[in-house]
């Protein structure tokens, strides 16, 4: 396997005594668009934010970059969509993007020059100067998703990106963290949606705050003999399909 | 750079938002103006010195409601500066002398009525004892207005940005924007400065309104600067601003942010000096001691009133400092639930 760019060691999150994350140990690789599927309460989101550096655990370590989360010098390399969008509601998405390429640092020529790409390749050039307020579901998740582009970072963290969003847009989307990957982004997306995890390069199966099995989606198929993303996950969940 | 951009937004927010404006900025003087119109205060017990009066005066105060002290002149007229008495009375061949603090229109009022009532059981018949009256501060046309006045301005200048400043930072917290903005690489210091200078510069348009419509419009008395008025104004925002913005940590929606109303507004107003403290009991002088609001209207009142300068309201300046940045600390702190570093 190629070199790993988030070393995740024997991770364990507990929240009011209830296991969120149970001692969960992952090598995930550089450049590659690594899926985490599991149901919504399997902990995808709180492993995101672990990642994120964002949330404290209750054991063991992540390694992002080879240094230690969390660091605010990696949080700079680091874009993150959360899965509710968290967005300013009173402003346009413009002043949205702009705020938050601010906080990355970018600043003139480059900071105009981003933010247009990045509306661009969620194709909400048109309602740039909307405010949010008045956006759709998937309006916000798209603008979201530029926001977590906007700065150009190296790891790429998605939490739930395409929900929301028209099939003919969502495969622009997949097909740009394609070409995200091929030019070195690493990539993590949580889904609960089988037929998008079949599109990872990676994909770990969360289950009850474990993993239960992370591979390559063939491999994942060819192991338990299984046709469909869907089955295997049956059959690692413990049920024979 | 990062501060710079949480100020332009929280700016950004309030252009596009002119009903929140309207109230931190409109609010204040609408309230001011309907209480100056409404304006009325209670019977009020003064307490007076007396300097060589005759027995037979004395005796006639002792059935009146009146403290009554019994000092030489120069001693009566120190503890009256210091605002332990009312007023100084002593009595020549002509008549009666009266000497007041004058800074509370009620106690004012009041001295006044009881020397009345004595000069005309003394000499019923004739206006011969005509009282001859002096102030150390104010002046006969003050009203009940000019004095609490000041007071409501504090309060006022408080209150709305504490709701605004709370609100909007528990937003920011519902919405998952706070999270989001810790997943950026922006400092928690950094948050809550920038989240100080962006409603910083809305409190400082509010206190120079409050100032203006206050004196000009309203026409309240104003012996002091009023550049001491606007910088005692802005502290007090500054408080306001800080405290809501911790406070929100501590309310799940804005509902509960509102409940926060009763809890640390209307204490506060009740103790900050709009009633007379030293008819309250001792627990509640004390708790008034913890109460930033305290110290502005104290401020504000020394200002505007007595037209104090610097030495008589630093102290007041420095606690309304300490107070802020002893709860910017504390937010920096709390926010450290949500990222360690």
């Amino acid at each position: 396997m190629t070199e790993s760019c988030i070393q995740i060691e024997q991770l364990t999150k507990k929240f009011n005594k209830k296991t969120i994350l149970n001692e969960i140990t992952l090598d995930i690789p550089c450049a590659k668009i690594t899926g985490l599927l599991g149901p919504s309460g399997a902990g995808k989101t709180t492993l995101i934010k672990q990642i994120a550096g964002m949330d404290t655990s209750d054991q063991g370590h992540i390694y992002v970059l080879s240094k230690k989360m969390p660091s605010l010098d990696i949080i700079h390399r680091i874009g993150y969509m959360a899965q509710s969008d968290a967005l300013y509601n009173e402003l346009s998405a413009y002043d949205n993007l702009d705020f938050f390429a601010q906080l990355y640092g970018l600043k003139g020529k480059i900071k105009k020059q981003r933010i247009y790409e990045v509306i661009e390749l969620v194709d909400l050039t048109a309602d740039l100067r909307k405010k949010v307020s008045k956006y759709s579901g998937g309006m916000k998740r798209r603008l979201s998703l530029a926001i977590a582009l906007v700065h150009q970072p190296e790891i790429l963290l998605l939490d739930e990106p395409t929900v929301g969003i028209d099939p003919v847009l969502r495969q622009s989307i997949w097909s740009e963290l394609e070409i995200l990957s091929n030019q070195g982004t690493t990539i993590i997306v949580t889904t609960h949606v089988m037929d998008e995890a079949e599109k990872c390069h990676q994909l770990a199966m969360l289950r009850n705050g474990r993993i239960i099995a992370f591979d390559t989606p063939n491999k994942l198929l060819e192991n338990t003999e299984t046709k469909s993303i869907e089955e295997a996950f049956l059959y690692y969940g413990g049920v024979k399909a | 750079m990062r501060i710079r951009a949480l100020v332009l937004r929280i700016i950004k927010q309030f252009m596009n938002d002119k009903r929140t404006l309207a109230m931190i900025l409109i609010a204040p003087m609408f309230i001011l103006w309907l209480m100056s119109q409404v304006f009325h205060t209670d019977q009020y017990e003064p307490t007076i010195a007396l300097v060589d009066v005759p027995e037979q005066v004395s005796i006639l105060l002792k059935e009146e409601d009146v403290e009554l002290l019994y000092y030489t002149y120069s001693d009566a007229e120190v503890v009256l500066s210091k605002r332990e008495i009312d007023a100084i009375l002593t009595w020549t061949s002509i008549g009666p002398e009266i000497m007041l603090e004058g800074s509370d229109p009620s106690a004012n009022k009041s001295v006044l009525m009881i020397v009345q009532n004595i000069a005309n059981e003394i000499s019923p018949t004739s206006n011969s004892l005509q009282a001859s009256i002096t102030y150390l501060h104010g002046s006969e046309d003050m009203t009940a207005f000019d004095s609490f006045g000041p007071v409501l301005i504090g309060v006022f200048a408080f209150f709305f940005v504490f709701l605004t400043s709370g609100i909007s930072f528990l937003r920011e917290r519902t919405t998952g924007t706070l999270e989001r903005l810790l997943a950026t690489p922006v400092k928690r210091w950094e948050l809550v400065i920038g989240y100080v200078i962006g409603f910083g510069i809305f409190s400082v348009i509010q206190a120079a309104l409050i100032a203006w419509f206050s004196i000009q419009v309203l026409d309240m008395l104003m012996m002091g600067s009023i550049w001491f008025v606007l910088l005692v104004t802005l502290l007090l925002a500054l408080t306001a601003l800080t405290l809501g913005t911790l406070l929100s940590a501590f309310a799940n929606n804005e509902f509960q942010m509102v409940q926060f109303i009763p809890l640390v507004i209307v204490p506060q107003v009740f103790l900050c000096g709009l009633f007379n403290l030293e008819s309250m009991s001792e627990w509640l002088q004390w708790l008034s001691v913890l109460m930033p609001l305290s110290y502005g209207t104290d401020a504000l009142r020394e200002i505007m009133v007595r037209g104090s300068g610097w030495s008589e309201i630093a102290i007041d300046v420095y606690v309304l400092v300490g107070f802020s940045i002893t709860i910017m600390i504390t937010n920096i702190f709390v926010l450290k639930k949500y990222r360690k570093i």
